[in-house]
């Protein structure tokens, strides 16, 4: 579905199902440059399973228009904003890699309107290398390389994927090669520089579960763990064997988290 | 972190698509040879017949012997995704049935494998879908034939038996300027000859009976998507973008982005069509391609010593092979196909159909009969076998002259296939 967020036209994944009234909503945030398309099977489930899905293309991303926001605490708002206009008092809150630190900055600074909150492929710092942002500056292929082949682990490169005939470094690499020019740099460089990530941890109030890929090398585990110290209350599940394309890499073990706390 | 280190062809060609099981610890790839699968509860149940979870339903549609190879040309090709066929017919059929119905046009090369001229000619007009022929070397014949109804431009990577060679880049720029995908069938080539998606083609299918398997026991067909067409800027594609009330309305580009053809084909085509591999067929073709590299070197070093011998042989009329330099697309041929141009190519004999047929008769090395792409070399009269539907006039326009003879070189010694070749010719000459 499409709704207006602050004056620009914005794409809503739902699980290919229309919204009923008074159903609880699940919101899920994707990663910097991608789009709502790494949540079909859970919005699928989901949408099946009594909720309202909102999956939204974030600004300049997918569907959606506007340009890439180019901080996390600018897309926590517009994620509230977004829930105003989806007419949703409250949701559960699911983010991936970007996408968690903005469902992050959501609860900590908007703690009524969370029911619960799921970070999956999660870390603070959430830092890029120089290489990475500078090719992404450049909108050089090279930043969509390492984003892909850094994201899964070395099994997960050669295959074998749990949905079967779908090569998973080629799905990557042709969505990311979708990403309009400076999407990607705008991502990261949120990423880079949000700050305030354990402030917010520690403002969390609703029930939250981390969703970690035990052989991610871009947001490790360590420093998931860290994060998850900051969180009262919070449970963490690892991921075996998954680097940090989870949805990809482990789609029904994700699920099966997911069920746990939305 | 440093710089990612990507896998290349060779490992990709033995490791690709497949994780050793984890019950077993099985190295090699099981045959599932299994026509349904268990599940766990009618909610887990649903949930794959939703598209919620992962998993397999039915072997018609998915296999986990199947998944491996699908994903392991995925990745040769440098695709998304793919899905195993019957043969490769089924999946050029597959690729059609799901971008078109009734009333729908394609532009094709006019030299094409003769069974897939019978389903462009002959069969798919009776179900509404007309197919305009074209030089394959003429690229502005391919634009002048789109019309509004067109909705795939279509070749081979090397023609067949012509070897004419398909200028990949200039016609799928043309393709993309009319909103239209460009196929190709690269069975002659495979993926250690050309990347016909590198060079701008969208959609590759395959006869995986021939190279890819290279033991020439099974038939098999691999349709590729390269997930890079943009089905929903071109208005010509409703069923990748509008609901499919087939499936709960599904709306393929909207819910699989890039990979929207290769789910509507499998979520359609496999179940309706049902033209399926069976398991047992997907594990011999993986067989072969663990060694597709190595084999493609020597088809290709075979294929140039007797494509010399012939050349200078006094028996021989012409040899028809893009590595010449007098053949129309030398340069092309050096540009598009660096590694090689393949195994497959004609010659004429002096004195035709009769000589022919008595080069045919006098050969005992080659193997007389209608495939390409062995492991042993093969030898075949295009005329009265493959193209024996294709009338005089449609037969000069695919540049299959009476006398041509077709040779498939496999990996025999080149000097033993020289020898065969020579006592060949000499029954020829004599008369």
């Amino acid at each position: 579905m499409r709704l207006t967020v602050d004056g620009q036209s914005v794409f809503v994944y739902t699980g290919n199902s229309e919204h009923i009234h008074n159903q609880s909503a699940v919101v899920f945030i994707h990663g910097a440059g991608l789009d709502h398309t790494v949540w079909v099977l859970p919005s699928r489930y989901f949408s099946r399973h009594g909720f309202n899905v909102i999956a939204p293309d974030l600004p300049g991303h997918g569907r959606s228009s506007g340009v890439g926001l180019n901080k996390i605490e600018t897309m926590a708002d517009w994620i509230i904003a977004l829930l105003d206009a989806s007419g949703v008092e409250q949701a559960s809150i699911v983010g991936h890699s970007m996408g968690s630190l903005v469902a992050l900055a959501t609860a900590g600074r908007y703690p009524d309107r969370c029911r619960s909150l799921c970070l999956l492929g999660s870390s603070i710092p959430m830092s890029v290398t120089d290489e990475l942002m500078n090719s992404a500056r450049n909108n050089e292929h090279a930043a969509i390389d390492m984003l892909t082949y850094w994201g899964y682990s070395t099994q997960a490169q050669l295959g074998g994927n749990e949905n079967p005939g779908l090569w998973m470094v080629g799905g990557t690499l042709r969505l990311w090669e979708r990403a309009r020019p400076g999407v990607i740099h705008s991502g990261l460089q949120a990423c880079h520089t949000y700050e305030a990530g354990m402030d917010h941890a520690r403002a969390v109030r609703c029930r939250t579960q981390l969703i970690l890929g035990e052989r991610d090398i871009m947001t490790p585990v360590r420093y998931g763990r860290e994060l998850a110290a900051k969180i009262e209350g919070s449970q963490t599940t690892i991921v075996k064997g998954s680097a940090h394309s989870l949805m990809t890499e482990r789609p029904d073990e994700v699920l099966d988290a997911l069920i746990t706390i939305v | 972190m440093s710089k990612p280190k990507t896998f290349g062809f060779d490992t990709l060609t033995l490791h690709a698509g497949q994780q050793p099981d984890a019950t077993t610890g099985a190295r090699a790839t099981p045959i599932y040879q299994t026509a349904s699968y268990v599940f766990k509860s009618t909610d887990h149940a649903a949930s794959i017949f939703n598209t919620e979870r992962t998993g397999h339903v039915y072997s018609r549609i998915t296999n986990p012997t199947n998944a491996v190879l699908e994903e392991r040309i995925a990745a040769l090709e440098g695709g998304v995704g793919a899905i195993a066929t019957a043969s490769g017919q089924a999946a050029c059929h597959l690729a059609i049935a799901t971008l078109m119905g009734a009333n729908s046009h394609i532009v094709a090369s006019r030299s094409l494998y003769g069974g897939t001229h019978n389903l462009l000619q002959y069969t798919l007009p009776r179900f509404g879908i007309d197919t305009t022929f074209v030089d394959p070397r003429d690229s502005d014949a391919f634009r002048d034939a789109i019309r509004d109804d067109t909705r795939l431009i279509f070749g081979e990577t090397l023609g067949n038996p012509g070897l004419e060679v398909l200028d990949i880049p200039t016609i799928s720029d043309i393709a993309h300027a009319h909103g239209l995908p460009l196929m190709v069938d690269s069975t002659f080539t495979t993926p250690y000859l050309c990347q016909p998606f590198e060079l701008g083609a969208d959609i590759i299918f395959h006869s995986a009976t021939k190279f890819l398997s290279g033991h020439g026991i099974v038939i098999g067909g691999l349709l590729v998507d390269g997930g890079l067409f943009d089905w929903e800027s071109s208005t010509r594609f409703p069923v990748l973008t509008e609901p499919y009330s087939g499936f709960h309305n599904m709306r393929f580009t909207e819910e699989f982005g890039p990979a929207a053809f290769i789910t509507r084909a499998r979520k359609e085509g496999a179940r309706d069509f049902g033209a399926c591999m069976s398991p047992t067929t997907a594990f011999h073709i993986l067989q072969g391609m663990e060694t597709l590299p190595l084999r493609m070197e020597k088809h290709v070093a075979n294929t140039r010593k007797i494509v010399s011998f012939l050349n200078d042989h006094e028996a021989v009329e012409w040899v028809s092979y893009p590595d010449l330099p007098d053949h129309p697309d030398h340069a092309l041929a050096a540009r598009l196909l660096p590694r090689g141009c393949g195994a497959v190519f004609s010659f004429g004999v002096r004195g035709g159909r009769s000589a022919g047929q008595r080069f045919i008769d006098k050969t005992e090395l080659l193997s007389h009969l209608a495939n390409v792409g062995d492991a042993k070399s093969l030898v075949i009269h295009p005329a009265s076998t493959t193209h024996h539907r294709m009338d005089d006039a449609a037969l000069e326009a695919a540049g299959i002259s009476e006398g041509l003879i077709r040779l498939s070189i496999g990996l025999e010694d080149s000097d033993d296939l020289i020898e065969d070749l020579n006592r060949g010719l000499r029954a020829a000459v004599k008369g």
